[in-house]
């Protein structure tokens, strides 16, 4: 059932409206029913969630009968932003990830991020599904706080996400809609995955797989569900950063989630107009890249890419 | 004056951005003043780039007083000023976001450290930033409360009002935030205008700065000694949402005073023209900023005002 979360009018006949989906279970809910949130859309230039949204949909009405908890979908955070390719809020210019927990009586952005997060509080489990920017392309990867990791990571190795990130906690991710909900006791995975402004079908159904993996363990499905991937845990040492040394063009010379050794190239910021190669980017980890520049035109400073350096937990404990 | 170039960044098929630094007298780092950040901020380029001006006269007429250094920023993010956009050219992030900046991350925290790294060490930090919603202001220094603040410092500049605002998370990006921290006495001040040019606001705050600066005996210059302001904490400020969207008719503006149930603004129906809703002060007060676009969303903030303060 279609459901109003929030709504606000605008100038000239029209209300923006954030909707979900509200699924109810069809066999007896009581109180110790749960309830899992799937969300997206929080940045209008990220669509990788549109189609885990409907898939995910899709899949649950082909066998309704094996739905056993509640299942909220957030299709779109930011509908302004979605329909006009924005990744803010139009008209402000704001980051929606950063207006979170919103006030009652704030300003409208803050406003409706305290009606969302209303909405969601109390929920069993709340996934946050990202897809980076219009300029990189991220393995499907679940990022957590270090403030939460001991609570949350046993959750992100359900969802069949090739690795899980454990980060530092920087202050202005205090503005974020998982902070938020994970600092007031519900749960939230933020997911990232695939590159802004497109659909990676193949991130999409991996994603949805271990949804129903995790619904499954939670009780909230019934029915089959895939089995998932062991992700690699990761903490930020063992994430390398490349970062372009002069503005260009780059052009990589090694495909997504590929191992390369130290040393090794990962592509060449070159000059169109001369034919003269600016930057050789290398590697300075055996790793595999997990984010790689998907935008060719970078300045001095633009990410081309992350690796996941070699030394990791699942490795450490291997015999 | 020396002309400098404080930061280099080079581009795929424009013009290295290069920030400029207007650097006056010799002496301690007395005072450094920081203007546009955004791409629409053109009133507090323009604020700036009259402060180099003067500051020149001042120079070539012995009005420094020795022993001190000025360093000036008009502009930081005229790439993207220069093609209409407010935020970072490339990938839309705010360069006043990213402080204190870091040498080897992205693109606008690289501008940011390149920045920060000239600004440090000043006794005294000088910004004229902007608000993300349409509004004006009654011109004011506003300071976060970092516990670092000092408020009677921000009296000096004899505006009106200094407003103190507890910081929130995504405030320890900004360069005021930061230049706290590190040990200078920032001040942010505030205009009417942001994208256009509001001479008197301007003139304004252009001689507040130079009162400050003639009371912290950096330069010298006589001029009518201000306000003795008003210091508010910004949850003081009531904030007044429109009920509804529509057509904004302003009724009262910065500065006015507003007693109870006065009415403050009338929303008109787009399409019908007719009066769809009023906006009534929920107490007596002074308005102390206002939506100022045609056009208001329902739960904007039309109006904040400083309660049970009689102008």
């Amino acid at each position: 059932m279609i459901q109003e979360v929030v709504s606000v009018g605008l100038p000239v006949d029209e209300r923006m409206k954030i909707i979900k989906n509200h699924i109810v279970p069809s066999g007896e809910i009581t109180e110790n029913t749960k309830r899992i949130c799937i969300v997206t859309g929080t940045h209008g230039d990220e669509l990788e969630g549109q189609y885990v949204c409907y898939e995910l949909n899709r899949r649950i009405n082909e066998q309704k009968d094996h739905l056993k908890g509640f299942v909220d979908i957030y299709p779109a955070l930011n509908p302004l932003g979605i329909d006009s390719i924005t990744r803010g809020i139009p008209m402000f210019d704001l980051d929606m990830n950063r207006v979170f927990p919103g006030t009652e009586s704030g300003a409208t952005t803050e406003y409706v991020a305290a009606q969302v997060l209303n909405d969601m509080k109390g929920a069993d489990m709340v996934i946050d599904i990202h897809a980076s920017n219009i300029f990189l392309r991220e393995t499907p990867q679940v990022r957590i706080n270090e403030l939460h990791e001991d609570w949350l990571v046993p959750f992100a190795k359900q969802i069949n996400v090739d690795f899980v990130w454990v980060h530092s906690s920087a202050t202005v991710l205090e503005s974020t809609l998982a902070y938020s909900l994970n600092s007031t006791g519900t749960p939230c995975l933020v997911v990232e995955m695939g590159v802004g402004m497109r659909i990676t079908k193949e991130y999409g159904t991996q994603l949805v797989d271990g949804i129903f993996h995790l619904m499954k363990e939670m009780g909230i499905w019934d029915g089959d569900a895939p089995e998932v991937r062991e992700p690699i845990i990761s903490t930020d040492g063992s994430v390398s950063f490349v970062n372009a040394a002069d503005s260009g063009i780059f052009v990589p010379c090694v495909q997504h989630w590929q191992k390369v050794k130290r040393g090794e190239p990962i592509g060449a910021i070159v000059a169109p107009a001369t034919g003269e190669i600016l930057h050789r980017a290398v590697s300075a980890v055996d790793g595999v890249v997990f984010t790689l520049r998907e935008y060719p035109v970078v300045y001095s400073g633009s990410l081309l890419a992350r690796i996941l350096g070699e030394k990791t937990e699942q490795q450490e404990e291997e015999p | 004056m020396i002309k400098e170039i404080l930061f280099e960044l080079p581009s795929p098929y424009r013009e290295p951005m290069q920030i400029h630094g207007y650097r006056f007298g010799r002496g301690d780092k007395s005072v450094c003043i920081v203007g546009s950040m955004r791409g629409n901020e053109i009133q507090q380029l323009y604020i700036c780039s009259q402060l180099v001006h003067m500051l020149q006269q001042f120079e070539k007429r012995g009005m420094l007083v020795k022993g001190n250094e000025i360093l000036i920023l008009p502009s930081v993010n005229h790439f993207s000023m220069n093609i209409g956009k407010r935020f970072w050219a490339m990938d839309n992030s705010d360069v006043n976001r990213m402080y204190p900046g870091y040498s080897e991350g992205e693109t606008t925290q690289r501008i940011a450290a390149g920045v920060f790294d000239r600004v440090q060490g000043y006794r005294y930090g000088i910004q004229f930033p902007s608000f993300y919603m349409p509004g004006d202001f009654i011109p004011h220094v506003r300071m976060m409360d970092t516990g670092f603040q000092s408020s009677s410092l921000a009296n000096l500049f004899g505006l009106p009002y200094v407003l103190i605002r507890k910081p929130r998370p995504y405030d320890t990006g900004t360069l005021n935030y930061n230049w706290q921290i590190w040990d200078t006495n920032a001040f942010s001040v505030y205009t009417k205008e942001t994208d256009r040019i509001d001479e008197d606001s301007a003139h304004m705050a252009i001689v507040s700065v130079l009162r400050f600066l003639s009371r912290m005996g950096i330069i010298k210059y006589n001029c009518h000694s201000g306000f003795i302001a008003s210091i508010i904490q910004d949850e003081e400020l009531q904030s007044i949402q429109c009920p509804c969207a529509g057509i904004f008719q302003r009724l009262k503006k910065p500065g006015d005073s507003v007693s109870f149930g006065e009415e403050m603004a009338n929303i008109l129906h787009p399409l019908e023209g007719n009066v769809i809703g009023h906006i009534y002060s929920p107490s007596d007060g002074i308005v102390f900023f206002a939506h100022s676009s045609p056009l208001i969303n329902e739960h904007t903030t039309a109006f904040r005002i400083i309660r049970r303060l009689h102008g």
